[in-house]
């Protein structure tokens, strides 16, 4: 541990007032609660809110796993990982069980979480209508005032253009029956995971400066119609490394054949599989006969 | 039996506050809209017309007077019948102007949300009032594209690529979804050349026959307010100079401003 920073690195009177934000946070679920985001020595893009976060509610006794696309090796979850490590010493894993802090970006892990553990998001947009009503002053009094016919009118334009609702990720969800949020940029696949998890549900969002919570056991529905229910995605293929079927899967090219690897992005549950003694075929799947083939 | 009043406006006024003074932008402004009426507010540009429709809409709050509707009971606990839109509650006033009114904009791109399809903006009300289901708001749309004149293949189009006339006729079909028992039309076939003004104030007329809407409608032209309104008010300089049936004041103009304003129309 680095004795040249205060613990976690945020002063004690910045952590104090982020930790305020976060009890009214939890207070009312959904609800994007102001506050006083600090420069951090990481670039805004890279997870600022979701750090802030993380330091504010760790303690010495705590064990922090840090998420980037699924994976624990990925650039910005490594370097979390060692930002948290030397400013404040405590223990760090790469294991979802034995996590009781995980600050994630992208995705949920694939193992259920318990009442013990704490999910951090980054969030780089917390407004779920921004894109539909640029004006803040207008979100905040719809948002007062429950008016959230236009996230619909946005699904159905996708619909009406598209012939399905294409948000794939960052898609839109109601927490308990009354706030419209983003779910930060994790997959729909993982929206399901968010209704009534037991752990604490933590946002934060640097740049915008604004943080926001589901607590335990909190309902999350995602919005769609009647006539096109909400889905999540769904491949025909298992993990290459694991075979896992039930997992969300990274689709990667790997030649120019256009052949295509399909393995678990939840790196921790992959590797947990696999000592398990799981198997997958271990190989690339080719979708379409290539150009040569077919001709 | 008389049936009961709509709209009612006592002595309503707005002023602006221009170097230090208050300037009337319209006062002392009364009338009575019952329901399936139409009243047209004529006068000259800058003579209070818009600022008095605003008022009425509940866009802007009073300075003088007030502004009564006639609320329908939405739920029990709420309050129904002639009520001051100045008590009313923000949410209750948003939740009328999407519900039991409809404001016309004399630009269409205004009224119009011009980044979601035709289709999206005639449904937008509906999935505000909690419509979910894409087939039955889809069907809708048609329907009421078909009733404004629109073609149904156009419905996934933005409408920016629409001309004019069938962005003024789609801003119609979108106020008139939910159908509302008052609208507010704010000059809504200037800036249309004369063809597609005449085939709209056909449209108009209609439709306010059919859904027996009650509508203001703020127009220099004195041709609109002779097709579509009953009744109509003349204002000069923030002041109602003259007002009665639209035959009468046109016919027999009793006021100077109105005399002047219908003998420099060719033909009324």
């Amino acid at each position: 541990m680095d004795q040249h920073y205060n613990f976690a690195f945020l002063d004690e009177r910045t952590k104090k007032r982020i930790r305020r934000a976060l009890l009214k946070a939890v207070a009312v679920p959904g609800y994007q609660v102001p506050f006083g985001s600090r420069e951090m020595p990481f670039a805004y893009g890279w997870g600022t809110g979701g750090v802030q976060i993380t330091a504010s509610i760790m303690g010495k006794n705590d064990v922090l796993k840090v998420i980037d696309q699924g994976s624990d090796d990925t650039t910005n979850a490594v370097n979390i990982r060692r930002f948290f490590a030397r400013t404040t010493g405590v223990a760090t894993t790469s294991k979802t069980r034995e996590a009781t802090l995980i600050q994630t970006r992208h995705r949920i892990p694939e193992v259920p979480l318990t009442e013990a553990q704490t999910l951090v998001y980054q969030v780089p947009m917390p407004e779920p209508l921004a894109k539909l009503e640029p004006r803040r002053q207008e979100t905040i009094k719809m948002h007062a005032l429950s008016e959230y016919g236009l996230m619909h009118v946005r699904l159905y334009e996708d619909i009406a253009q598209l012939g399905a609702i294409s948000h794939a990720y960052d898609y839109p969800v109601m927490v308990n029956e009354r706030y419209l949020m983003s779910p930060s940029p994790i997959p729909k696949f993982d929206i399901p995971k968010m209704h009534m998890n037991p752990a604490l549900q933590l946002f934060g969002a640097g740049r915008e400066k604004r943080l926001y919570a589901i607590p335990p056991y909190t309902p999350v529905r995602s919005l769609d119609f009647e006539d096109h229910p909400f889905e999540v995605q769904h491949w025909e293929h298992a993990c290459a490394l694991c075979g896992a079927s039930e997992s969300y899967l990274d689709e990667m090219i790997v030649d120019d054949a256009g052949s295509r690897l399909f393995v678990c992005s939840d790196s921790d549950y992959c590797e947990d599989r696999r000592d398990a003694g799981h198997v997958g075929t271990q190989q690339a799947v080719t979708l379409t006969p290539s150009p040569q083939e077919a001709a | 039996m008389k049936p009961s009043v709509l709209l009612s406006v006592r002595e309503a006024g707005k002023a602006f506050v221009h170097q230090g003074q208050p300037r009337w932008a319209c006062r002392d402004v009364s009338f009575d809209l019952y329901p399936g009426e139409v009243l047209a507010v004529v006068g000259e540009s800058g003579s209070g017309k818009s600022t008095l429709l605003r008022l009425l809409a509940a866009r802007l709050a009073c300075d003088q007077g007030s502004v009564h509707y006639d609320l329908r009971a939405e739920s029990e606990n709420e309050a129904c019948g002639l009520a001051d839109l100045a008590d009313l509650s923000e949410a209750r006033l948003r939740w009328l102007a999407r519900t039991d009114w409809g404001f016309v904009e004399q630009h269409a791109r205004d009224g119009l949300r011009m980044n979601v399809s035709g289709g999206a903006n005639v449904g937008e009300r509906l999935m505000a009032l909690g419509a979910r289901h894409y087939g039955k708001l889809r069907s809708r749309a048609v329907s009421w594209m078909q009733r404004v004149e629109l073609d149904t293949d156009r419905m996934d189009d933005l409408p920016a690529t629409y001309s004019g006339g069938m962005q003024q006729r789609l801003q119609i079909a979108r106020n008139l979804v939910t159908h509302p028992r008052l609208v507010f039309m704010d000059e809504p076939t200037t800036g249309l050349d004369v063809s597609v003004q005449a085939r709209l104030l056909d449209l108009l007329r209609e439709l306010v026959d059919e859904l027996q809407l009650a509508a203001v409608v703020v127009t220099h032209d004195l041709a609109v307010a002779r097709l579509l309104a009953q009744r109509m008010l003349v204002m000069k300089d923030g002041q109602v100079v003259e007002q009665g049936l639209t035959d009468r004041v046109l016919d027999d103009p009793q006021h100077p401003y109105t005399q002047l304003l219908v003998s420099s129309v060719l033909t009324p």
